[in-house]
């Protein structure tokens, strides 16, 4: 297995740094899984992680100006790597203003990606900073375990309210309660709601829009569902949080599909990277 | 104004129905106040009154006259209860605590009366939250009995001059004590910590003061854990009023302007400290 890559343009490699720094936010350890056309970062939705569930895309094209892979062997072209995504955040953030950075899969005491850059310093003679971040190579037995989540047969589309708005609520709602219900229905209303035996919150959002049919929607398209009706979810607003605390990007698109009393799916979509993430509900 | 439609269907039941086209200009002043989880709220046509008080030895009230409401209709004379103030401020910042320049969030509180929730509507850029909190039997309040007559002392100060001091009191004494006298030092604040005695002079010829009215030298010592909660009106404030009594009792009364440069007050009354003496 050989990966290599190297990045040149400092757009490029800002956004890609943004992205790892979200997926740091997101989760503590994840895969990522490396194919000749894509990267993704994943974490299959475990018991262990509380059932939550992410699913990161990026096309390696928008960010690398070199990239080569030999994935396990012919017939599996990938490479799956299990690692601590802040150890790679941490690494990228301290060459931002290299000419070029190169991330190599590289077998040290252990196997690891290793980030390395060029930083311009006051002297001609330039600075070579080394990261290398130890990663566990995935057997090709477990790969079952990374691939992409079905669309759920959701009950509910819809766009998202700005994130900030989101947050800035949720954030006071987990002041008050550990559980919230998210509810929508196919008429653009969303609320969150909280109840405890001291109070009762609920914010109502309005006009948010469905997304039509066939742009993500369910494959059974049930036309009979009132669109009146409000498919609900209770979570662990802690999940919740963790989710919104990540994003420093707005996205183009942000939505969430709604399974009544099952998971919510949330999927933020930017230029080049598309995030989703998911979360079970709780009785 | 939106909001005005929420309570419509039910205004014959309400006993009290507030509004504020910024609710910020009630929940910065209710953040003075907040060193205790509950309040009592005592409104009457004059306006609302939230008092906290801890341990029978310090009550702090802050006053909303009804002027600054642009709403407040009540049915009895008078209406309390009890509430979770940190509940009550979580779902007056719901939409975030630090505001974006040009926004303001539009609120509402309506209350039926004994023993129901007090409910509040909140919108922010079209987004409506509503809140219901649980209200209980309001407790009696201490009469601290701090009249006029018997003020023996009373300096106002610009809040500016007191801010400084107040971040820098050494908290490892267990008391502030404040002296007051028609002569040296006339205005003074000490504090007896591990790092030694800290005096703090205002002089009645300061910028300043604003006002000198002192008939008697008097020092009183008070707990620092009473007077420290008092730092956070002190930052809202501009002006600070500072009275002792014949007893020792001392009255803070700050003087609070809000986005829309409206007055409003909080007060703060506390007993002094046992061994407390008058020279």
């Amino acid at each position: 297995m050989r990966f290599r890559g190297k990045i040149v343009d400092v757009a490029c490699l800002n956004h890609f740094t943004r992205v790892v720094t979200t997926i740091s936010k997101l989760t503590k350890t994840c895969v990522l899984r490396l194919n000749p056309d894509k990267l993704f970062f994943v974490l299959s939705g475990k018991v262990a992680n509380g059932g939550v569930g992410m699913w990161c895309e990026l096309s390696q094209a928008n960010f690398f100006d070199e990239y080569q892979m030999e994935g396990f062997n012919p017939e599996n072209n990938e490479i799956c790597l299990e690692v601590a995504p802040e150890n790679l955040s941490r690494a990228l953030k301290t060459v931002q203003n290299a000419k070029s950075v190169k991330v190599k899969l590289t077998k040290k005491h252990c196997p690891c990606l290793t980030v390395s850059a060029e930083l311009p310093t006051m002297s001609s003679i330039s600075r070579v900073v080394t990261h290398d971040v130890p990663v566990d190579v995935i057997p090709t037995r477990l790969w079952h375990e990374l691939k992409e989540p079905s669309m759920p047969d959701f009950d509910v589309s819809i766009y998202l309210p700005p994130l900030k708005t989101i947050k800035n609520v949720v954030d006071r709602m987990k002041n008050l309660s550990n559980f919230l219900v998210i509810e929508a229905n196919m008429n653009g209303k969303m609320n969150l709601k909280i109840e405890t035996d001291l109070v009762s919150v609920s914010t109502h959002f309005r006009d948010l829009g469905n997304p039509p049919s066939g742009d993500g929607a369910s494959q059974d398209g049930s036309p009979t569902r009132d669109p009146h009706s409000m498919a609900e979810v209770r979570v662990d607003i802690r999940k919740l949080q963790q989710f919104l605390v990540g994003q420093q990007v707005n996205p183009s698109k942000s939505m969430c599909n709604i399974v009544h009393q099952s998971v919510v799916h949330l999927i933020l979509l930017h230029e080049d990277v598309s995030l989703q993430y998911f979360i079970p509900s709780v009785a | 104004m939106p909001l005005s439609t929420q309570c419509q269907d039910d205004d014959k039941k309400y006993v009290l129905v507030a509004s504020l086209d910024n609710a910020r200009n009630l929940s910065n002043i209710l953040k003075a106040i907040t060193f205790k989880d509950h309040a009592i709220f005592t409104a009457t046509s004059n306006g609302l009154q939230v008092t906290v008080e801890y341990c029978k030895t310090l009550q702090a009230s802050a006053f909303i006259q009804t002027e600054i409401f642009q709403e407040f209709t009540i049915k009895e004379d008078l209406v309390a209860f009890q509430i979770n103030l940190t509940v009550l401020l979580d779902c007056l910042n719901i939409f975030g605590g630090s505001p974006v320049a040009g926004t303001s969030t539009a609120l509402q509180m309506c209350y039926k009366g004994y023993g129901y929730p007090l409910t509040l509507y909140l919108e922010e850029g079209g987004v409506v939250t509503v809140c219901k909190i649980k209200t209980q039997e309001p407790e009696e309040l201490i009469d601290f009995d701090f009249c006029s007559t018997n003020v023996i002392n009373q300096v106002i100060l610009q809040s500016e001059s007191l801010k400084e001091a107040f971040s820098e009191l050494d908290m490892t004494s267990e008391v502030l004590t404040i002296t007051m006298s028609p002569s040296r030092p006339y205005f003074r604040l000490s504090t007896f910590g591990n790092s030694g005695n800290a005096h703090y002079d205002y002089s009645k010829d300061s910028d300043m003061m604003e006002m000198f009215r002192c008939t008697k030298t008097q020092t009183n010592r008070y707990k620092m854990s009473l007077l420290k909660p008092s730092t956070k009106a002190l930052a809202l404030s501009c002006k600070v009023s500072v009275r002792t009594d014949n007893r020792g009792f001392l009255s803070l009364q700050y003087l609070i302007r809000n986005d829309d440069g409206q007055h409003s007050y909080v007060d703060f009354f506390c007993c002094p400290d046992e061994e407390g003496e008058e020279e």
